[in-house]
C-alpha cells in the first residue's frame, strides 16, 4: 500500500505540530521551576503532584473556558486576525529544523535563511494586535515593536551567519554535520565562537521580546502592551506563539553553534541531546531573565546600532576571511 | 528660586502628534491609586499632571470622632507600609500637648520597632521598585521576592512582639504596649545579622548590573534646590546631597543617647535614593543592635494599661511631634481641648511632599523612566490621601 507523499507530509505536519505545541506547554512548566528555583522558592507544585506537573494543562484548561472580551472600539477584523498572524511564522519555523538525521519535516538547503525570514514576519501580528485593539498602551507597545524587531533582527541575522560562513552551508544539517570531532562545534571556535554565540544570545533575547528587551509587553509601563486587551484563547495563541519562538530560536542556537545532535553514545541518543543543548540555551536565555531589570526603549536602540550590528558585521567579517585563508569553508 | 507648578518640555512635534495617556489609578505600577495624566510626544513626557485622592478616607476627621487610647491603634492606616512610625508620631504629639513622661525602657523600644520598620519598610520599597523596573516576569520580581522573604522576618519579629504583622497597636500614650516577649531579642539579633548579609548580597546583584546602572543613573535627578522649594524629605532630600534627618536636627526618645550616621548621596537622581536607603539600612541595623545592647531596664509605660477608652485626658492646648518616617518626615499636629478627643487633628505626610516633586521631575523623560521615578520616590497612598 501506498501512501500519496501529500497525505505523508500532512500526518508527519500534525505529529510535529503536536509536538512542538506539547513541548511548548511543558517548556513554560520548566521556566516556572527554575525561575521558582532563582528565586529561593517552589513554583507549581499542587496541580499534578508532587511538582505540578499537570500545571500546563490546567492553565491551557482555563484559558480556553475564559471569557473572550473583544473591546467595543477595536477593529475587529484586525483584532481578531492578529494572534493567528503572530503565531502561523512561530509554528511555521519548526518546519525547517531537523531533530536528527532525516528527522524532520524539510531540510531545506535555505534553512537557515528560510527560519530568519519566516520569524521575522511575526512582527505584523505584533502590530495588528496592538493596533486593532484601539488602546493606547498596545499603541505604544506597537511602536515599540516595530522599533525593536527592526533594530534587533539584523544582528540576529548576521550572528546566525558567521556558523553558516564557517560551515559554508545553509542546510541545517550540513551545519551540524561541519561541527563533528572533539571541541568541533561552533562554540568551540576560538574567538569567534564564542563572541557570535553571545551575540546570538543577546539577540534572540531581544527577537523573542523578553527581559531584559521586553519592551513591548512591559507590564509596569504598558500593562501589558499589546495584548493587554486579549483574553481566553486569543490570548492563549499569543502565549503559544511567543514560548513557540523562543523553543524554536534556542532549536536553532543548539544547531549552529552547539553541534545539534552530536554527542557521545549511539546515534539514537541523537535527538536526545539535541533536546538537551536546546533546553541549555533556553535555560541560559531564562537565567539572564530572571537577573536583569528592563532597559528603556532608547537605550535597547542604542545597544543594536551602535554595538550589536557593528560588532556582528565585524564578526562576519572575521569569519570569512578566517574561511578564505582556510581555502574554503567546511568542519573545524 | 521660582519653581513653576507645572513643567512642559517642548520637543517642537506640536499638538498633533501628542497623545494623552492616563496611568493610573489602575495601573500595576501605580503604587496604589496614583493617577497620573501623562502627555507623550512619542515615547517622552512632555508634561504632568497628578490626581490624588482617591484613597481618601477622612483620616483627619475620623481621629476627631476618637479618644487618644483608641487612635493609636489606627494611626497605623495613614502610612500602612511604616505602621510603627505613624503610631509614634500620634502619640509623641499627644505627649507633647500633655506633658506626659515616657519611661527610658519605652523611649528605646521605640527606637527599636522604629528602626526595625525602617527596614522593613526600605525592604519592601526596593522589592516594588525593581518590579517596576524589571517586571514581574524578570529580574525585578527575583529581587522582590528576595526582599520580601527579609520583610517576612522582620514581621515575624512583630508578629512576636505585638500579635500583628501590618498594623501593630505597640505604641500608646504614655509608653509602649508590649515589653519585648523572652527570646525575642536574640531572635532579632540573628535576623538583623542575616539583614545585614543580605544587603551585600543585594548590592552585588544590582550594582554590578549594568542593565540596573543605565536604568536609574542620571535618571530623575532632583536638585538641591528643587528638593528644598518642594519640600521633600527622607531619603529624596539625602539623596540630593542635603544631609536633613529629624533624627538629627530634632532628636526624639533614645535617638540622642544613640550613634548612627546619616547617609547622603550627591547625585540627586534614582541611584542616589538607592543608595541612600541601602545605606540606611544598614545604620538601621546598627541602631537596632546599639538598642538591644543597652536596653535600660524599667517599666514600659507612665501610664497603667487600657481599662476604658476615655482614660487618657490632656489639658487644652496645641503641639506638633514630628518622626523621620522612612519615607521622611511625618508629623502629626494636635489640638486639644481638654475633652479624651483631640478638638483638631493633622498630619503631615513625607509621601504626600515627596510626591510633589514629580511634575518638576518627569518632563522630559521616557515613559518606562516614569515608573523607575515613581517608585524611587517611594509614596503610600495610605499616607498621601489619608
Amino acid at each position: 500500500m501506498s501512501v500519496p507523499p501529500l497525505a505523508w507530509e500532512t500526518v508527519e505536519a500534525f505529529i510535529l505540530l503536536n509536538a512542538v505545541i506539547l513541548m511548548v506547554t511543558y517548556v513554560t512548566l520548566l521556566e516556572r521551576k527554575f525561575a521558582a528555583r532563582l528565586q529561593s522558592r517552589i513554583g507549581p507544585y499542587y496541580v499534578g503532584r508532587p511538582h505540578g506537573w499537570l500545571q500546563p494543562i490546567a492553565d491551557a484548561l482555563k484559558l480556553l473556558l475564559k471569557e473572550d472580551v473583544v473591546p467595543a472600539t477595536a477593529d475587529r477584523a484586525v483584532y481578531n486576525l492578529a494572534p493567528l498572524v503572530f503565531l502561523l511564522p512561530c509554528l511555521l519555523i519548526f518546519a525547517t529544523i531537523p531533530f536528527a538525521p532525516g528527522l524532520g519535516l524539510a531540510d531545506l538547503n535555505i534553512g537557515v535563511l528560510f527560519f530568519l525570514a519566516v520569524s521575522a514576519l511575526e512582527i505584523v501580528g505584533l502590530f495588528m494586535a496592538g493596533w486593532g485593539s484601539n488602546n493606547k498602551y498596545a499603541l505604544l507597545s506597537a511602536m515599540r515593536a516595530v522599533n525593536q524587531i527592526i533594530s534587533y533582527d539584523l544582528p540576529f541575522i548576521f550572528s546566525a551567519l558567521v556558523p553558516v560562513v564557517l560551515a559554508g552551508s545553509m542546510q541545517l544539517s550540513a551545519i551540524v554535520a561541519a561541527q563533528q570531532g572533539p571541541f568541533g562545534w561552533f562554540v568551540f571556535y576560538p574567538g569567534l565562537g564564542q563572541l557570535a554565540f553571545v551575540a546570538y544570545l543577546v539577540a534572540t533575547l531581544a527577537a523573542e521580546n523578553r527581559v531584559p528587551f521586553d519592551i513591548l509587553e512591559a507590564e509596569s509601563e504598558l500593562v501589558a502592551g499589546f495584548r493587554v486587551e486579549y483574553s481566553g484563547m486569543k490570548f492563549a495563541l499569543i502565549q503559544l506563539g511567543e514560548y513557540a519562538h523562543i523553543l524554536a530560536t534556542s532549536f536553532l542556537g543548539a544547531l549552529l553553534f552547539l553541534g545539534g545532535w552530536l554527542g557521545p553514545g549511539p546515534t539514537w541518543l541523537g535527538p536526545l541531546w539535541f533536546l538537551l543543548k536546546a533546553m541549555l540555551v533556553f535555560l541560559l536565555v531564562t537565567w539572564v531573565r530572571w537577573s536583569f531589570v528592563r532597559i528603556r526603549v532608547d537605550q535597547i536602540l542604542a545597544i543594536s546600532w551602535k554595538l550589536l550590528l557593528p560588532a556582528t558585521v565585524a564578526l562576519l567579517l572575521v569569519a570569512g576571511l578566517v574561511v578564505a585563508a582556510r581555502g574554503g569553508a567546511g568542519g573545524a | 528660586m521660582a519653581t513653576e507648578a507645572r513643567r512642559v518640555v517642548e520637543l517642537g512635534y506640536g499638538g498633533n502628534e501628542r497623545l494623552m495617556l492616563n496611568m493610573g489609578p489602575q495601573h500595576p505600577s501605580a503604587h496604589g491609586v496614583f493617577r497620573a495624566i501623562l502627555t507623550l510626544e512619542g515615547e517622552t513626557v512632555v508634561g504632568v499632571d497628578a490626581v490624588i485622592g482617591y484613597l481618601h478616607r477622612c483620616h483627619e476627621k475620623l481621629g476627631e470622632t476618637l479618644t487618644y487610647v483608641q487612635y493609636p491603634t489606627i494611626a497605623s492606616k495613614t502610612d500602612y507600609v511604616a505602621a510603627m512610625t505613624s503610631e509614634l508620631a500620634y502619640v509623641m504629639a499627644v505627649e507633647r500637648v500633655g506633658k506626659i513622661e515616657v519611661p527610658r525602657r519605652a523611649q528605646y523600644l521605640r527606637v527599636l520597632a522604629a528602626e526595625l520598620q525602617r527596614i522593613a519598610s526600605h525592604c519592601l520599597w526596593l522589592g516594588t521598585w525593581c518590579l517596576d523596573m524589571g517586571g514581574a516576569l524578570g529580574g525585578g520580581a527575583t529581587v522582590f521576592l528576595y526582599c520580601m522573604r527579609e520583610r517576612e522576618s522582620i514581621l515575624d519579629l512583630f508578629e512576636a512582639l505585638t500579635g500583628a504583622r501590618l498594623l501593630y497597636g505597640f505604641h500608646q500614650v504614655g509608653g509602649t504596649r508590649y515589653d519585648l516577649p523572652a527570646g525575642w531579642a536574640a531572635q532579632c539579633r540573628r535576623t538583623v545579622d542575616t539583614i545585614w548579609s543580605r544587603v551585600d548580597e543585594y548590592e552585588a546583584m544590582l550594582e554590578g548590573n549594568p542593565v540596573f546602572l543605565v536604568r536609574t543613573q542620571g535618571v530623575g535627578v532632583i536638585s538641591p534646590e528643587l528638593a528644598q522649594e518642594v519640600g521633600v524629605s527622607g531619603p529624596l532630600i539625602r539623596g540630593s546631597g542635603i544631609a536633613y534627618d529629624v533624627r538629627r536636627h530634632e532628636p526624639y526618645a533614645a535617638y540622642p543617647e544613640l550613634t548612627f550616621e546619616v547617609p547622603v548621596e550627591t547625585g540627586g537622581d534614582c541611584y542616589a535614593r538607592y543608595r541612600v536607603r541601602l545605606r540606611e539600612m544598614r545604620e538601621s541595623i546598627t541602631i537596632v543592635r546599639q538598642v538591644l545592647d543597652g536596653l535600660p531596664e524599667g517599666p514600659i509605660s507612665s501610664r497603667p494599661g487600657v481599662k476604658s477608652v476615655g482614660q487618657v485626658r490632656i489639658p487644652k492646648g496645641e503641639g506638633y511631634a514630628r518622626v523621620e518616617g522612612p519615607r521622611g518626615e511625618v508629623g502629626c499636629y494636635l489640638v486639644s481641648d481638654g475633652s479624651p478627643k483631640p478638638y483638631r487633628m493633622k498630619w503631615r505626610g513625607a509621601s504626600f511632599s515627596n510626591l510633589a516633586v514629580l511634575p518638576h521631575i518627569l518632563p522630559g523623560h521616557k515613559v518606562a523612566d516614569v515608573v523607575a521615578i515613581l517608585g524611587s520616590v517611594d509614596p503610600v497612598f495610605g499616607e498621601v490621601d489619608r
